[in-house]
């Protein structure tokens, strides 16, 4: 189990290695620097103040050292928590911008992780019981789970938000109501919440219940099911051992999920105008703010190993085999 | 955006559930696809949007973006599916974005198909050190988000096409099918048929595509379907975002457009329906299709 969770840290290790250069490289790489852009901005007349403001942002954005250099001061303020400075909202740091929106990101993200995969696992299982409750699922699960997250967001925004008007389709608050830990505050906070979360959990729930409804099907054709079922067990004593076994399956396939689902949210956000990570990144890309981007991108990365490693270690904990085999192979 | 049906996929071939048609004759196999309603169904849907992808643009002319017809007109005899509130036709827009569509599946599902099979053989058959590297780069790629990485890739191209776009989506959405792929490799690469090939002295990407390959090669069949719908919904998002085509309009781009010049407030429906419509039952179906395949290949599945 140590050296399955060593390794695992290993990986965890390398592909945040990996993000941090890739996403060094992006405001070095990029067409047209930012500093010009400020310039551009700016507008100053004459070549000598254009000059002095150059200079002065190069040592702001700290593009004025070799690239070596550059490359050190990356990590070493990376570890101080300094993302650097926007360009769209210069002088605001990068990482300030990122904490306001997180939390949304979040509150969308957590509640239809969790309870798509819960819900989506226990109607998959349940919809292989029955041949015509297979029937009529399974289409519907491809096809919510072909949708893409955008589209049934814009379409829940039209349909329940415009035509009937039961939902705001824009914010995370309505501009009216201020901010603050009253009811009011709270049910219109839900209100403005509702429909992002129903389309990415409506989206997720689709494919945890195919993948379930698959496994299933594969585990009660497996031998040991058949096998049970021959010593005479009950078909709800072989479900159970069914499902416990599909269950694992499902929560690798949960970690290998959340990069998508996190891109899911991010799209969703953005057609909601929902305030998190989502509309930061087509705000960053809209005026050019690399550093944006590239925080932004940080952020989710962290957020992905973090999501991943405590999936890794759940798996370890629910399934026994990894425990044995490690131990074997240790001895 | 790939999804979790295809996870649930490589999960079965990673633990070795998964069916191989390669005994059995294909004449067999026939008979029991043309007998699969899902395949059928699903293929039917398919074929007539490719179809429509195909032959539609032709029948439209080239200029899908052009301002034919009155601002903001539903549906009417003249512009099948109206018009936007430029007076652009979305009929036209809509069957030059069907071909956008299938263009994209195809070079991003087939880039991946082919990055992840390579990778995979690779590790599988090599083992040892090649093994390990590999194994690592996989879940590297893996980890990362891949509609992140593009958003980046995306956004430093200045001029973008549809080609592009495939790659880029093929170089991000390989490492589940070099993993799944390199499962069954292993298992595959112990067995008498194998060892005899290599004792024969043949060169090993030889014994890869003659032993191992056909042997795999529904499971391989059915990957590239799920790369290929997953590529679309990829391809969507970043269109969505305003990373597609920097030429030319995608379905995704439509949806771009209809959100960007509020057609949801202006309820212009017929501008932002057709579009994620075509995107799902275009994905949908291929994954219909997938189960369906599964059944023809898998001959426990059948009876059920």
């Amino acid at each position: 189990m140590r050296r399955y969770l060593a390794r695992k840290i290993l990986i965890y290790a390398l592909t945040f290695v990996a993000a941090v250069s890739i996403n060094w490289l992006i405001p070095r790489l990029m067409p047209g620097d930012p500093v010009r852009t400020m310039l551009g901005r700016g507008s100053a007349g004459d070549p000598e103040t254009m000059q002095q403001m150059r200079d002065y942002y190069e040592s702001v954005f700290g593009l004025d050292e070799p690239a070596w250099q550059q490359y050190i001061n990356f990590w070493t303020s990376l570890f101080q928590g300094d993302l650097g400075i926007s360009v769209w909202l210069f002088p605001r740091p990068v990482s300030e911008i990122l904490l306001a929106a997180v939390p949304y990101t979040l509150a969308l993200l957590l509640p239809s992780i969790l309870l798509s995969w819960i819900a989506g696992n226990r109607f998959g299982a349940f919809a292989a019981r029955s041949k015509w409750l297979d029937n009529t699922v399974l289409p519907l699960g491809y096809i919510l789970t072909a949708t893409p997250y955008m589209w049934l967001g814009i379409l829940l925004a039209w349909g329940l938000g415009v035509v009937a008007g039961w939902f705001p389709t824009a914010g995370a608050y309505g501009f009216g109501t201020i901010p603050g830990w009253n009811w009011t505050f709270i049910w219109d906070l839900f209100l403005h919440w509702f429909l992002p979360f129903a389309s990415l959990f409506l989206v997720a729930f689709g494919g945890w219940a195919i993948g379930m409804r698959n496994l299933i099907i594969y585990e009660l054709e497996a031998e040991y099911s058949t096998y049970l079922e021959a010593l005479g067990a009950p078909r709800k004593l072989v479900r159970r051992y069914a499902f416990r076994n599909a269950v694992l399956p499902q929560m690798t396939g949960l970690a290998v999920q959340l990069g998508t689902i996190v891109a899911g949210a991010l799209l969703t956000e953005i057609v909601f105008g929902y305030p998190g990570l989502g509309n930061l990144i087509l705000q960053a890309l809209n005026n050019r703010d690399f550093f944006l981007l590239q925080g932004a991108f940080l952020f989710i990365v962290i957020g992905v190993l973090i999501a991943n490693f405590i999936v890794d270690v759940i798996y370890v904990l629910v399934d026994p085999r990894t425990r044995t085999q490690m131990q074997g192979s240790a001895a | 955006m790939s999804d979790s049906a295809i996870e649930a996929r490589s999960a079965q071939a990673e633990t070795g559930l998964s069916g191989g048609a390669g005994s059995r004759r294909w004449g067999e196999t026939l008979h029991f696809a043309v007998r699969n309603p899902k395949l059928l169904a699903g293929a039917a849907v398919v074929l007539g949007l490719l179809l429509l992808g195909l032959v539609g643009p032709m029948a439209v002319g080239d200029e899908p973006n052009a301002y034919v017809g009155p601002q903001s007109a539903p549906p009417s005899g003249e512009y099948w599916l109206g018009t936007t509130s430029f007076g652009q036709d979305v009929w036209a827009q809509f069957v030059h974005g069907v071909r956008a569509t299938f263009l994209v599946g195809l070079v991003g599902g087939g880039m991946a198909a082919l990055v992840g099979m390579v990778v995979g053989f690779t590790a599988g058959y090599r083992g040892g050190l090649v093994d390990e590297v590999l194994n690592m780069i996989t879940n590297i790629v893996l980890v990362l988000p891949a509609l992140v990485v593009l958003i980046i890739a995306a956004a430093y191209l200045e001029a973008r096409g549809i080609w592009l776009q495939g790659f880029f989506i093929g170089l991000t959405s390989w490492p589940w099918v070099a993993r799944a792929v390199r499962a069954q490799t292993l298992s595959l690469a112990t067995r008498d048929f194998v060892d005899l090939a290599r004792m024969s002295g043949r060169r090993s990407y030889k014994i890869i595509f003659r032993e191992i390959a056909p042997n795999m090669s529904s499971y391989l069949f059915m990957t590239f379907i799920l790369l290929f719908g997953g590529a679309i919904l990829i391809a969507a998002g970043l269109d969505f975002i305003g990373l597609g085509p920097t030429e030319g309009v995608s379905l995704g781009l439509m949806m771009h457009s209809a959100v960007s010049w509020s057609a949801l407030s202006g309820g212009l429906w017929w501008w932002f329906v057709p579009p994620g419509l075509g995107i799902t039952a275009i994905v949908g179906s291929l994954y219909i299709m997938n189960v369906g395949l599964d059944e023809v290949f898998n001959p426990r599945l059948r009876e059920l």
